[in-house]
């Protein structure tokens, strides 16, 4: 078995952290874990992307080959479809639908998610939304993580638990938004 | 024995702290700095009544670091540098000098590559560096590796006494993975090495020390000749295609490995060189089994061009130096596709709107951005102008919406090209470098403007912090430097303080009129904190 997914979004909105999560809950499953990612000077409200790879077995390379993800995560349209071509045959894109907006030629007027609603299989989420009604406006990655979490070959207890020490440090009232962010994209329903 | 999830960076420094260095010194620089940000952490978690067996600090820049580390092999005892590989090129005096000393306790430069130039200006490949210097290069290929490679690299200085290289590439620096980790050894006792005359490269010294070096060539060959880190498999199947593979160029090999072996039917002879100087043996022993090599490295053709001398030979070599794979960039596990007689695969076509890139930008609030509004408008109207920049977040400048700065060559230039303008005859001429930047490499320059009465005005962008890495502290406080500005020479009248809020913008773009209208050296400190250094202050102060 193995399970590739490519996280992508822009320079502070929490992809790292979304990547660090699953990853903690595939390591509690037992699963073989390589996460790259990108630091330094692309944080800089520039695109951002890691890319993830789960399996029960060895895995040499920590990109993810083209035409192979099970698996692309989005923080942003934009962000989700720019990493298409890596997008197996039959893989799922699960994305944000909230634009975010810092550079002056960002297609408007629903374009993108008229794209995404093209694709085999997707799933849209309003997370950002989702995230705000948990109590905490920072929390749309957890909600992303609940909404793949029918995909991905972690149970949803090792999610929680992974959420509940990430957050551990920061408050008990932190750790609880972001666990009810997390529920929040779960309740989006099962698998399309 | 444990498991820890780690960087290829941080397993590369948990190997040097368990080798038991006393020291780790280093300059910032994607992607190597979390090698000693992870040391410094290590650092400071211990019980403060019993202080951590080793420092590790940050330096004035690459060259004072590695003179730092040389010090404290003479003293006996271990110690890593950490760098980005342009930084080597500023520690390439000490660094290529060293290889002549008679190194005692171990010494390890730790260096950073950054195929495909993520966050540098070039993707030189330090290889050729240590085979320059004629020392040992280890290439570990995932963690774990990075992890065992810098244990056994501190080995190796010590017992061919000479510097060992362990050099990184940015996709294995900034990868997680577990890695397991076994126990640390204590650090050396201080012990002054007893040999005065393998310390002093005076010319007649030196040519003995470079007989040496030659002379040990040839047991660092026996030595990655034996080492498992460089593995050959001959198959006895398929005598057309042998492989050899470099650092991350395995990984990717790997990657595609089954579909080739089904492809081929059997899996390919293959040489995978993690250590270096270069197994000439096993090289040859594969060439003779095949009639095809494939070449598959992370970085320059460094092997590849050895491989191929100047003279026909009897295979067929296939690489970078032919187009087979592609001669820049990173590898991935789909480029060296082709090379292998793989097909792409096909992935998911996109129809939609044109996908516009995202490249980074400088912060919402930063001070560089009231600083390059207040520069443009004070340059209105001038014809024959020049600014000059520097390395940092602020090279960001040259982007819409400032487009503010002309120049980025390497740490400090932005103060030698001006000079060098200037006299040329263009004027204003304008330099702009951080303030990190500036006590790097940047006031040598400066000096040199003093001393030809230069006709230019330099703007320190003074943020108080390595921002572009990461906010690192800077070797020197912010009120310093104009005191140290003065100690270079410059004019007192000349040196001014502007604080750049965007409030200020007029008032800031009229001094920098008043002083590019100077005849003279003029020196402009854009005084105000990263925005980024704020945002965590005061995320510390609430944790408290």
């Amino acid at each position: 078995m193995k399970y590739d997914v490519l996280l992508a979004g822009v320079g502070g909105q929490g992809v790292l952290s979304l990547a660090a999560c699953i990853a903690a809950g595939a390591m509690k499953a037992g699963l073989a874990v390589r996460q790259s990612e990108v630091h330094g000077m692309a944080q800089r409200g520039g695109a951002v992307l890691a890319h993830l790879r789960l399996a029960d077995r060895p895995i040499y390379s920590d990109l993810i080959p083209r035409g192979t993800a099970d698996l692309i995560l989005g923080m942003d349209p934009l962000e989700s479809l720019r990493y298409l071509a890596y997008l197996a045959p039959g893989g799922v894109l699960v994305t944000a639908t909230e634009p975010f907006v810092n550079i002056p030629d960002y297609p408007g007027g629903g374009e993108l998610l008229a794209a995404i609603g093209r694709l085999p299989r997707h799933r849209l989420v309003d997370a950002a939304a989702l995230a705000r009604q948990a109590g905490s406006a920072r929390a749309a990655n957890m909600v992303l993580v609940g909404a793949a979490s029918g995909y991905l070959p972690i149970e949803r207890g090792k999610l929680e638990q992974a959420i509940a020490e990430m957050f551990a440090g920061k408050g008990e009232e932190v750790a609880a938004a972001n666990l009810k962010a997390f529920a929040a994209g779960l309740a989006q329903g099962g698998r399309p | 024995m444990r498991d820890m999830v780690l960087l290829g960076d941080e397993a590369l420094a948990m190997g040097a702290m368990h080798a038991g260095i006393s020291a780790a010194y280093g300059y910032p620089g994607t992607p190597s700095t979390e090698i000693l940000e992870f040391l410094q952490k290590q650092a400071g978690r211990g019980n403060p009544a019993e202080p951590a067996p080793f420092i590790a600090s940050w330096c004035a820049n690459e060259k004072t670091a590695y003179e730092a580390a040389v010090g404290t092999s003479l003293a006996g005892r271990r110690a890593l540098v950490t760098m980005k590989h342009v930084g080597l090129n500023v520690a390439a005096d000490p660094f290529i000098n060293s290889a002549l000393l008679d190194i005692h306790g171990g010494l390890v430069l730790a260096v950073a590559d950054d195929p495909g130039m993520h966050s540098s200006q070039n993707e030189q490949d330090s290889r050729f560096f240590a085979d320059y210097a004629r020392v040992p290069c280890f290439e570990p290929r995932n963690q774990e590796e990075a992890y065992a490679m810098t244990l056994e690299a501190f080995e190796a200085s010590e017992r061919f006494h000479v510097p060992v290289m362990v050099r990184l590439t940015t996709r294995l620096a900034h990868s997680r993975a577990v890695v397991r980790v076994g126990e640390g050894k204590p650090p050396r006792p201080l012990d002054k090495s007893a040999n005065p005359a393998g310390w002093i490269l005076l010319p007649n010294l030196a040519r003995q020390r470079w007989d040496r070096l030659l002379k040990a060539q040839e047991k660092l060959r026996e030595y990655s000749e034996g080492s498992p880190y460089n593995p050959l498999s001959l198959s006895d199947s398929d005598r057309e295609l042998g492989v050899i593979t470099t650092g991350l160029g395995r990984n990717y090999y790997e990657e595609n490995l089954e579909e080739l072996a089904g492809q081929r039917g059997g899996r390919p002879s293959h040489l995978h060189v993690g250590v270096y100087p270069l197994p000439a043996a096993k090289i040859r022993s594969l060439a003779a089994h095949v009639r095809r090599v494939l070449v598959i490295e992370e970085g320059y053709p460094l092997l590849e061009r050895q491989l191929r001398g100047l003279l026909d030979l009897p295979v067929a070599v296939d690489g970078k130096e032919n187009g087979a794979i592609p001669p820049s960039g990173e590898l991935t596990p789909d480029n060296v596709r082709p090379a292998l007689g793989l097909g792409a695969r096909p992935g998911i076509p996109y129809s939609g709107p044109a996908l516009p890139g995202r490249p980074p930008q400088l912060c919402a609030g930063c001070p560089h951005r009231d600083t390059f509004d207040a520069l443009n408008q004070a340059l209105a109207g001038y014809e024959r102008k020049l600014v000059t920049s520097d390395i940092g977040c602020y090279t960001l400048g040259f982007l819409p919406p400032h487009q503010a700065i002309e120049t980025c060559l390497c740490m400090g230039a932005s103060i030698g090209m001006a000079r060098g303008a200037a006299e040329a005859g263009l004027h204003p001429v304008v330099a702009t470098i951080g303030d990190s930047t500036f006590l790097h490499s940047g006031m040598t320059g400066l000096v040199d403007a003093v001393a030809s009465r230069a006709n230019l005005t330099l703007i320190i962008l003074d943020n108080s912090t390595t921002a572009m890495t990461g906010t690192q502290p800077t070797i020197m406080a912010s009120p310093q430097i104009p005191e140290l500005i003065r100690g270079l020479g410059v004019d007192p009248a000349h040196i001014r303080v502007i604080n750049p809020l965007k409030r200020h913008t007029e008032e800031n773009a009229r001094i920098l009129k008043e002083e590019i209208e100077h005849r003279g050296v003029s020196v402009i400190i854009a005084l105000r904190d990263c925005v980024q250094t704020l945002k965590k202050k005061s995320r510390l102060e609430v944790a408290e």
